[in-house]
């Protein structure tokens, strides 16, 4: 059978401020119908850039080079109307941010009414049921009055299946996906990537599947290239890729990423350093420099992409036969620094200081609407009496989706003050209590660091002003500050000279170093870390787990670490708290909670994350949830999670009259292992 | 809705009051109408002044407080907004000032609008290329000149146009002046009177919109729906015209909501220039020859015509923007 | 493989440009921008210089020479009153860029204040400044600042009233910008980080949110003095601007628009000078704008 999609060593390259950048270097590819190929790589690599080109869509500037036929005909180098009666009709293609996407003053239905109208000779009227028709076929409830409600009315997932519905409809031979789930929380992303898998075998077409989550193409893909620097490193199966990884890059991406199957007792291993700019890329290998197998050859020449063993299996690493013959994993390749542990570690929970409770939290604000005049619609139950306590030395991970309160929890906690009821209590004091200059003073104990490294530290500051910042708001002496920033900066493991720098000189993991030093300046005991690493590219997310970990043990640390990423969490964490629509579902010792999930809730969002292995995930059953998440100011009566509750629909009408009737309250079923839930059993679910 | 801009209202009342009453004390504490009658020759008997001024509650020997709270109440009982230092009603003055303003600049509004967001858009699309840059200079050049400065300029092309052709193609003095006897020779006088103020207007508000148009224009190409339109199959032009131009003219919406409704009030430059005896005018006249109560009624007016602007900014971006409308 | 480190991405970072190199960068890139630059710069040393070294000063009276067409006694000819219109247009541009820079400077400071000051706070204080703002916009500036100029100025105050008053209604627009950006900031993680170490909100203000929005404010004060510029003309126009005999670019134009049928070149000259000078620095605000802000394209005031 012939591809229905062929690349032929595709380059694309665009002008910039600093010279031309060299988006994509060199991609082939044969795509069959009804097949998936997945292109990984972090940010930077070019995966986006190459489906912008297949579509024709990259911006005038783009200098595109090599050939794409789509079932032998050329498209480079097609007229501009030429391409537009192939985009949408051939080609289809859904966008990461279904946000913003879709254009704001048109209905839905008129927007996929257009795409059809755009490729078919049919009336409005069949167009509009054709449209409704779509909105069924994925998964939109009600389709016929939905139809009719614009984008800002449909959450992220709605929308994203809206752009399914879309690219599905004229029946198209190819269709890309370009970082569909990115944007959406794990139990939505699983929806969409059923939606997405209904919509391929519908349409028999042939996928393009760009993503960076590994454990999504472990589940979704046949075929992978992984990409780094703009160049495709490696290709095949992907059993190959998981199973028999040859390129050290491929290695590390599997190796440095924290499983949700594993327990975490072992620091991860290291990928160091930051993928290279593509616009003045040094001679060799680009990986070169961050691998420890490189020699003066990888950093010479650049490697082709050359088969290995098995035809269909490519990699482009001088190393590879060495790699396969010795079979070596990441843990041969890749550093494994040691971490210490704390001084606590071996004192029994029980018999350590609690350092930070809550107690019946709560914090409820008016959900406002309206875009020119506000009014109040509802009371959002942001954080609804909650009940937390951490130990000395330890890590309790707080987990959730968006809306699930774990923020908000967090920010009540920073700020100190009474809260609306419940009580917050640091290192034995109740916040409610403390006059203003104790209040400043408490910030010295408790300090937190943030999500996004773009956003946590100041861009017009060098970084020994902003590492010096909380000292000098404590009234430090001069010298006294110097000394201390120089300590903090060898402390989170970078360099003295990095001091005058400004933010915008360092990578992504470099400046969420920055901010730990800065949380770190006043010697807190406390650490409040939100999403501390979900911001980072995979590949330099283990550099500062580790960091965190080997701080911790260092300093005796506490740490409350919010996160959404499930893996992450049984990594670094003692215990967890699943959250829920501003509660509590479940909590307990790490290892426990993840081996005999039993909230229903926290079932479902392990099974929904996908695992980068792909025996592992063809064999899973996964549940699904069904609908989004209620709207916080209306949630339903009695347990809020019934709507979605797989476990509800199976029971009795009578059970279902406790379920709707009361919330359920935490209890324990296990050694330190409590749930919420009027039915919860334990289940295996990975 | 209907709530929200009640309120907005009731907030716009209580400020108009502070703002129109602010201008009250500084008007009549500053504008001296005595003055009108300092160079009489003969000279006006002293107390038949004080009484001619004391009835028409502009005698500066009346304590201003006084005076304020009778102008009050004359706005607020008979909606009688007072007299000038001779004597006339200056209700009936701006009721037929403000007609003349709004003559003047319909025209040349309304086509300045289209002809700017037109050109704005359509500049966008060709960003950089010799004709957006020449359009884009030529904008930026009227909208650095002062408008009289342009008036005054298409005054002196007028001159040489008239010259040159031998006939009088454009007057550029007054609303109307002499004419035939034929028919429709009064509409034909006054068409040829607005000419060249229309024209000089619809060239200022052109250039204005149309580099506001081209940047918002600019913002909505770049963005993500349009990708998805042409993603579509939508060939660019199309993508353009139905996806980024639409959302880029909500906040154009606002704009030409609030600028037709100063309309009435807008061309201060451009009445000068052209002797348009308009609102404009009117004002300043009154701040020329003392008349206290024209210039607070001119202010008040102005005001009510900001009011309005707002509100019906509001109502355009209403409906214009579904998200407003609905969310 | 195991070593003892932690250090992972210490490699030294690529080496890229400085912001305010690539700021500097993209700013020469602009041809129009630098015309604008070297513009101005050459127009103010114009003013500086220039008056001391003309024959004839701004106030002085020529006698017998009364609307004369420009020659060699009079290389731009005389105004109605036998003044010499080279040395007034002089004289004018550079009232007029004074008046343009207090005004943009006096006016960016309110608006920079009150605007971070209403978001940051929000509540009360945010409610009664944008009431204020509601307050000073509901009537045409043009209005309010001509009772004022006709009431209160006199010859010898008149430009600095002027500056004042055109300051003081010219705020508005930009607190409201200011505002919306800092409301977007202060949730950045920087500040709110810089809120959890302790530090006073004015230190907050001062140190992260202002220089966080300082490409708004640049372009806007070089924008604000043009702004200022053409305001003064437009007032001067109408006789509520500069007085007599102190000479202003709009009261030159005034003066000679009245007769500029039939004697140009006392409304030419400074009608020139001020839409070259005017265009300057428009050229060089959107050319910040682009330089700063690499999400906008080009244009004007939206």
């Amino acid at each position: 059978m012939s591809p229905i999609l062929s690349v032929k060593d595709l380059h694309v390259t665009f002008g910039s401020e600093a010279g031309p950048v060299r988006a994509v270097r060199g991609l082939s590819f044969d795509l069959e119908r009804g097949q998936t190929m997945a292109i990984v790589g972090e940010s930077g690599s070019g995966k986006s850039v190459t489906s912008l080109a297949v579509m024709g869509l990259h911006p005038d500037s783009a200098r595109i080079e090599g050939s794409i036929t789509l079932d032998g005909e050329e498209l480079l180098g097609k007229s501009d109307d030429a391409m537009s009666s192939i985009r949408g009709k051939r080609i289809a293609m859904v966008f990461q941010d279904p946000l913003s996407a879709l254009t704001p003053v048109y209905t839905i239905g008129d927007q996929i009414v257009e795409t059809l109208l755009i490729h078919s000779p049919m009336t409005k009227a069949q167009a509009w049921d054709r449209a409704v028709e779509l909105l069924d076929a994925v998964g939109i409830p009600d389709p016929a009055t939905r139809a009719k409600s614009f984008p800002f009315e449909f959450s992220g997932g709605m929308r994203q299946r809206v752009m399914i519905a879309m690219a599905m409809a004229n029946d198209p031979d190819v269709i890309i996906a370009d970082e569909p789930t990115t944007a959406l929380d794990v139990t939505i992303q699983a929806q969409v990537l059923e939606v997405l898998k209904k919509a391929q075998k519908e349409t028999g077409a042939a996928m393009i599947l760009i993503t960076h989550d590994l454990g999504v193409v472990a589940g979704a893909a046949d075929d992978v290239t992984v990409m780094y620097a703009g160049r495709p490193v490696e290709q095949g199966s992907v059993d190959d890729i998981f199973y028999r990884p040859q390129m050290p890059y491929t290695i590390g991406l599997l190796g440095t990423v924290p499983r949700l199957d594993h327990s975490g007792d072992t620091a991860l291993p290291v990928l160091e350093g930051t993928p290279p700019s593509v616009v003045s890329l040094a001679p060799g290998c680009p990986f070169a420099p961050r691998c420890p197998l490189a020699d003066d050859s990888c950093r010479s020449i650049e490697p082709e992409l050359e088969s290995t063993d098995s035809p269909s299996h490519r990699v482009a690493c001088f190393k590879a036969r060495e790699i396969s013959e010795q079979g070596h994993s990441h843990h041969d390749i890749f550093p494994t620094p040691a971490i210490r542990t704390s001084q606590y570690a071996d004192l029994p929970r029980d018999e350590r200081e609690t350092v930070l409770e809550l107690s019946q939290l709560r914090k409820h604000f008016p959900l406002m609407k309206g875009a020119l005049y506000r009014r109040q619609v509802g009371t959002v139950k942001a954080v609804d009496d909650i009940d937390l306590d951490i130990r000395r030395g330890e890590t309790v991970g707080l987990v959730g989706e968006s809306g699930s309160g774990k923020s908000t929890t967090l920010l009540e906690i920073l700020e100190l003050s009474k809260p609306q009821s419940g009580a917050i209590s640091i290192l034995g004091k109740d916040t409610a209590t403390l006059t203003r200059r104790q209040r400043r003073e408490m910030r010295r104990h408790i300090q937190v660091v943030f999500q996004d490294p773009m956003a946590a530290v100041d861009p017009r500051m060098p970084v020994f002003d902003i590492i010096a910042e909380p000292l000098g708001a404590f009234k430090m002496g001069k010298a006294e500050i110097e000394e201390r920033v120089f300590d903090l900066l060898d402390l989170v493991g970078l360099e003295a000279s990095h001091a005058d720098r400004y933010p915008q000189h360092f990578s992504g993991g470099q400046r969420q170093r920055i901010g730990i030093a800065r949380a770190l300046a006043l010697n807190p005991e406390i650490l409040v870390l939100d999403e501390p690493v979900s911001a980072l590219d995979v590949s330099i997310q283990a550099g500062v787990i580790n960091l965190l970990a080997d701080l911790q043990g260092r300093l005796g640390l506490s740490y409350l670490f919010v996160a959404h990423d499930l893996a992450v969490i049984r990594h670094v964490a003692d215990r967890v708290a699943v959250m829920y629509l501003g509660s509590i579902v479940e909590i307990g010792q790490v290892d426990e909670v993840y081996t005999r999930p039993t909230h229903p809730y926290t079932q479902a969002l392990m099974s929904a994350i996908p695992i980068p292995d792909p025996g592992v995930e063809r064999s899973r059953q996964r549940i699904v949830l069904t609908g989004d998440l209620p709207s916080p100011a209306n949630p339903p009566s009695g347990c809020a999670f019934r709507s979605r509750c797989p476990k509800y629909a199976q029971l009795d009408s009578a059970q279902q009259a406790v379920c709707a009737g009361s919330a359920p309250v935490l209890s324990s079923c296990g050694a330190d292992h409590r749930v919420a839930c009027h039915f919860g059993e334990a289940l295996t679910v990975l | 809705m209907a709530r929200y801009i009640a309120k907005r209202l009731a907030n716009y009342v209580v400020l108009l009051f502070l703002a129109v009453s602010a201008v009250y004390f500084l008007a009549a504490s500053t504008l001296n109408a005595r003055a009108v009658y300092a160079v009489r020759n003969p000279p006006v008997d002293p107390g038949v002044l004080d009484a001619m001024l004391y009835r028409w509650n502009l005698n500066d020997k009346t304590p201003i407080l006084e005076r304020y709270l009778v102008w009050l109440k004359g706005v607020f009982t008979h909606w009688d907004w007072g007299f000038t230092a001779t004597g006339a009603w200056v209700n009936d003055d701006v009721s037929i000032k403000m007609w003349v303003s709004l003559r003047l600049m319909l025209i040349g509004t309304l086509a300045g609008i289209i002809v700017g967001i037109l050109v704005g858009a359509w500049t966008a699309t060709r960003q950089y290329k010799p004709s957006d840059r020449a359009f884009t200079g030529f904008a930026l050049l009227i909208v650095c000149t002062p408008s009289f400065v342009i008036g005054i300029a298409s005054q002196i092309l007028a001159i040489n146009v008239n010259r040159w052709t031998g006939v009088t193609i454009f007057e550029f003095v007054g609303e109307a002046g002499r004419h035939g006897s034929y028919f429709g020779a009064v509409f034909f006088d006054r068409l040829q009177h607005l000419l060249l103020p229309t024209l000089a207007l619809l060239l200022i508000q052109a250039a204005f919109l149309s580099r506001i148009q081209r940047n918002l224009m600019l913002d909505s190409l770049g963005e993500d729906y349009v990708r998805t339109a042409r993603a579509k199959g939508l060939p660019k032009s199309k993508a353009v015209m139905k996806h980024a131009l639409r959302t880029a003219l909500i906040p154009t919406g606002t704009y030409v909501a609030f600028s037709l409704a100063t309309m009435f009030t807008g061309a201060f430059y451009t009445e000068k220039v052209f002797s348009f005896p308009g609102l404009g005018a009117y004002f300043v006249d009154s701040l020329m020859n003392p008349n206290p109560h024209g210039v607070v009624a001119v202010t008040a007016f102005s005001g009510v015509c900001v009011v309005c602007g707002a509100i019906l900014s509001d109502i355009a971006v209403a409906i214009l923007d579904p998200r407003v409308r609905l969310g | 493989m195991t070593t003892d480190t932690i250090a992972e991405s210490t490699a030294t970072p690529r080496r890229r440009m400085s912001r305010s190199k690539l700021t500097l960068r993209r700013f020469l890139r602009n041809k129009m921008a630098v015309v604008g630059a070297c513009g101005i710069v050459a127009l103010i040393l114009i003013a500086i210089i220039t008056p001391h070294m003309l024959p004839w000063t701004y106030d002085q009276i020529d006698s017998g020479h009364f609307l004369k067409a420009p020659d060699g006694r009079h290389w731009l000819g005389t105004t109605q009153a036998g003044r010499d219109v080279l040395a007034m247009t002089v004289h004018g541009m550079s009232r007029s860029l004074i008046i343009g820079f207090t005004v943009a400077v006096l006016q960016t400071t309110i608006s920079c204040t009150l605007g971070a000051t209403a978001a940051y706070f929000g509540r009360w204080s945010e409610k009664s400044i944008m009431w204020v703002i509601d307050l000073f916009q509901i009537i045409p500036s043009f209005l309010v600042i001509a009772v004022i100029m006709k009431g209160h100025s006199t010859p010898k105050n008149s430009w600095l009233l002027l500056a004042l008053l055109l300051a003081a209604w010219g705020w508005m627009m930009t607190a409201r910008v200011v505002r919306s950006l800092t409301l977007s900031l202060k949730h950045r993680e920087y500040v709110l980080a810089a809120k959890y170490m302790g530090l006073p909100a004015y230190k907050i203000i001062a140190r992260h949110i202002l220089p966080n929005i300082s490409s708004l404010l640049i372009v806007d004060l070089t924008l604000g003095v043009g702004y200022a510029i053409l305001a003064e003309t437009g007032l001067s126009f109408f006789g509520f601007g500069v007085m007599a005999p102190d000479t202003s670019l709009g009261t030159l134009i005034s003066e000679g628009a009245r007769l500029a049928t039939t004697y140009p070149w006392i409304f030419s000259a400074p009608a020139i000078v001020l839409v070259i000078l005017v265009m300057c620095v428009n050229a060089v605000g959107d050319g910040l704008r682009d330089a700063l802000d690499p999400n906008s394209s080009s244009g004007g005031r939206a």
